[in-house]
């Protein structure tokens, strides 16, 4: 039975479910149970943001909380999937990864291909992404690129709370390490979600708007800024077809490429910084693979190359806006904005 | 209000549906109109349909701009004799803005999905019947076919109540009932069908399947006839051997709405029925836990390699229970010609212009069928 149901509760609900399916699937991280193992107060926190709340009362020590060590606890989850578990590592906030990337892009990365592939390592690392939270440069950061970056590693990045959950599922069914990507500031955003467990499986891009003119591909927060976007686009006759990529890695080509086949115009848009992003990997590809179906040069519309600001003018300025998208689109188009 | 003026009005398809497209208008200002035919075709987010006069009359307004959209029940045209006069037509629209206005949300708690505990599972249901006309004692039941569910039947729930009270149900392993199929024959189709009825006290039954849902209807009438008042088969399964196994099997397998859609496109005389919602919806069913298992399991048993595995045409000529045999002329996934398989036994209607989902792209028709069938 769907009923709508926030991000967050998303989440949640695709871990209870796969802890329910398979006794392998632990949950580990900073504060997701009680908050500094303190006694008394199990359950007080479920994680910084709370979105593994009332889960420890459901699965008991299956949930564990870790020190405040990275490197530990994300190389303690990659040793417990390579020996058999399926854990589930809440790591806060994408930002911090710097200090666990051996165990990441060394180990877990590269166990499956270094042992021939009898070795497998079906780990998840949950970690919120994205700017617009008024957390500053350290806590703000759209780091997929560096994910995609590396062979072995699956990258996903939902932007509502039907694909958050049933790409979770997905991700903890896995057998490779997936890095889940949360933007924070979606937490809240509610669409119809069944209750019975489902998995969407990666490199499906989803068409969340057809349209004949433009192809903006996003995905995470910017899709919505994308549909804003072509409202204001549709206004001008203008159609646009968003594509969420969804899984960033592997990546649906083929819905990108019919896409631009069909409009002939591509409008990248990346909440990460411009050079070697997912805006720059996509107008490359496209590029290179559908230059005969081009009618105009690919746009990118990307966070600027700074670090994110906590200015919260210039906050919400570094975020791709649906303005620049709309003006990006229009590019493509040879329409000039009315000003 | 005007009893002389008649309204058409933006319909309702299913529970979901708040407001719909006029995408194009089938008869122009002046036209006269018959009941049943054809006048405006809507589009919602799920599907594409055509809304059928249900007066006689001149069309007097065409009040629906095409490419606008407007809510369930706005006033769309209007129909009335060529000697009502003008003013009388603007009264009336004027009047029908105002009464919709004051009606505001008191209708929001319509007819809900309902869920029920059978020996098969717990299975959903809708339910509606008529208050005041209608006979209140007279059941019907609606069964869908392979990998459909209840809302297959969006455009004739509502018309068939006019018969008594209808009953749609999601077969084990589709739509939001549990997805387990403990049993994958049509005998256990057919008992989950019994099942339900018990659970709900239902002693007999008009019995509508569609497609493999005919074959359990058909399946029942045979093993269960004291409860079966009388069978109506649409595009059914069970009345020959052959299927179109790059349907079943295509089906079974899609995974994403690029392999889906062409799947899908099988069952319409119109492919632009497929609408990218109908796609993803089937998609996000497909995805959920527990269904490949069910359509693997139906599938193998009911058509193993491409052919049905149960053939109940002569059983059926030799049963007492009154049928109705539909078909849509070009469905492509069971073909027409079976619809003769009863010989003199049934009453067989081939409807032009329609496919395998006949009840939804000819809903006036099979109505029309239906009724008389049920109450003849």
């Amino acid at each position: 039975m769907a009923r709508k149901i926030s991000m967050k509760q998303a989440i949640n609900e695709a871990l209870d479910l796969e802890m329910r399916r398979d006794p392998t699937v632990i949950v580990l991280g900073e504060d997701i149970v009680g908050g500094a193992g303190a006694p008394g107060e199990i359950d007080a926190w479920g994680g910084v943001l709370g979105v593994t709340k009332g889960l420890h009362a459901k699965h008991g020590n299956r949930l564990m909380d870790t020190p405040l060590s990275e490197s530990a606890y994300i190389g303690a989850a990659i040793g417990a999937a390579a020996c058999g578990m399926r854990p589930v590592a809440e790591l806060m906030f994408l930002d911090f990864m710097g200090v666990c990337f051996d165990q990441i892009l060394n180990q877990a990365a590269k166990f499956k291909y270094m042992f021939g592939g009898k070795a497998k390592t079906p780990v998840v690392i949950r970690a919120m992404v994205g700017a617009g939270f008024r957390a500053a440069a350290q806590h703000s950061q759209m780091l997929t690129p560096l994910f995609t970056h590396v062979p072995g590693l699956k990258v996903v990045c939902p932007s509502d709370a039907y694909d958050a959950k049933g790409l979770l599922i997905q991700a903890i069914r896995d057998d490779d390490p997936v890095i889940f990507c949360e933007h924070k500031a979606l937490y809240g955003s509610e669409c119809d979600v069944p209750e019975e467990s489902y998995a969407i499986p990666f490199a499906e891009a989803n068409v969340v708007r057809e349209g004949k003119d433009v192809t903006i591909v996003s995905y995470g927060l910017t899709v919505h800024r994308a549909l804003e976007a072509a409202e204001t686009l549709a206004k001008t006759g203008v159609q646009a077809e968003i594509i969420d990529l969804r899984t960033l890695s592997p990546i649906d080509w083929d819905t990108v490429i019919e896409s631009v086949e069909t409009t002939g115009r591509l409008v990248v848009v990346d909440e990460a910084n411009p050079r070697c992003s997912i805006a720059g990997d996509v107008a490359a590809h496209v590029a290179q693979n559908a230059f005969g179906a081009l009618k105009a040069a690919p746009q990118m519309v990307t966070a600027p190359h700074t670090p994110v600001p906590f200015s919260p003018v210039l906050e919400d300025l570094y975020i791709p806006s649906a303005d620049a998208i709309v003006a990006a689109a229009n590019k493509t188009t040879a329409r000039a904005l009315a000003a | 209000m005007n009893e002389r003026i008649k309204p058409i009005v933006m319909p309702k398809w299913g529970l979901s549906m708040a407001e719909g497209k006029v995408t194009g208008w089938l008869k122009s200002a002046g036209a006269k109109i018959a009941v049943g035919d054809e006048i405006v075709e809507v589009e919602t987010d799920k599907i594409a349909g055509v809304v059928e006069a249900g007066d006689t009359g001149t069309l007097r307004r065409v009040l629906g701009a095409p490419d606008t959209v407007y809510p369930v029940k706005a006033l769309i045209g209007v129909i009335a004799a060529d000697d009502v006069p003008d003013e009388e037509i603007d009264a009336y629209v004027a009047e029908y803005a105002a009464h919709a206005a004051e009606a505001g949300d008191e209708e929001e708690a319509g007819p809900r999905y309902e869920f029920v505990d059978t020996p098969a599972g717990r299975l959903r249901y809708a339910r509606r019947s008529q208050t005041g006309g209608g006979d209140g004692a007279r059941a019907i039941i609606l069964v869908h076919g392979f990998g459909g569910d209840l809302d297959n039947w969006l455009f004739n729930i509502d018309t068939l109540a006019e018969a008594g009270t209808v009953y749609a149900l999601d077969l084990p392993g589709h739509g939001q009932s549990d997805k387990a199929v403990k049993d994958a024959s049509l005998k256990g189709l057919s008992e989950a069908l019994i099942g339900f009825m018990d659970a709900l006290d239902i002693t007999s039954a008009h019995l509508v399947g569609h497609s493999m849902g005919g074959a359990v209807v058909a399946q029942t009438a045979l093993d269960q006839p004291g409860r079966v008042s009388s069978i109506t088969l649409i595009s059914s399964a069970g009345l020959g051997e052959e299927i179109n196994r790059d349907y079943t099997d295509g089906f079974v397998a899609a995974a994403s709405r690029r392999d889906l859609k062409p799947v899908l496109e099988h069952l319409f005389h119109d492919p632009a029925t497929v609408t990218r919602q109908l796609v993803d919806d089937l998609l996000k069913y497909k995805r959920l836990d527990g269904v490949d298992a069910a359509l693997k399991a139906l599938s193998s048993a009911l058509f193993p390699g491409g052919r049905q595995s149960a053939v109940l045409a002569e059983a059926l000529k030799a049963a007492p229970t009154p049928v109705l045999v539909i078909w849509g002329e070009s469905d492509q996934v069971i073909p027409a010609a079976h619809a003769a398989a009863l010989g003199d036994r049934a009453r067989v209607d081939v409807i032009g212009e329609a496919g395998h989902m006949v009840q939804m792209e000819k809903a006036g028709r099979v109505n029309e069928l239906v009724l008389n069938h049920i109450t003849a």
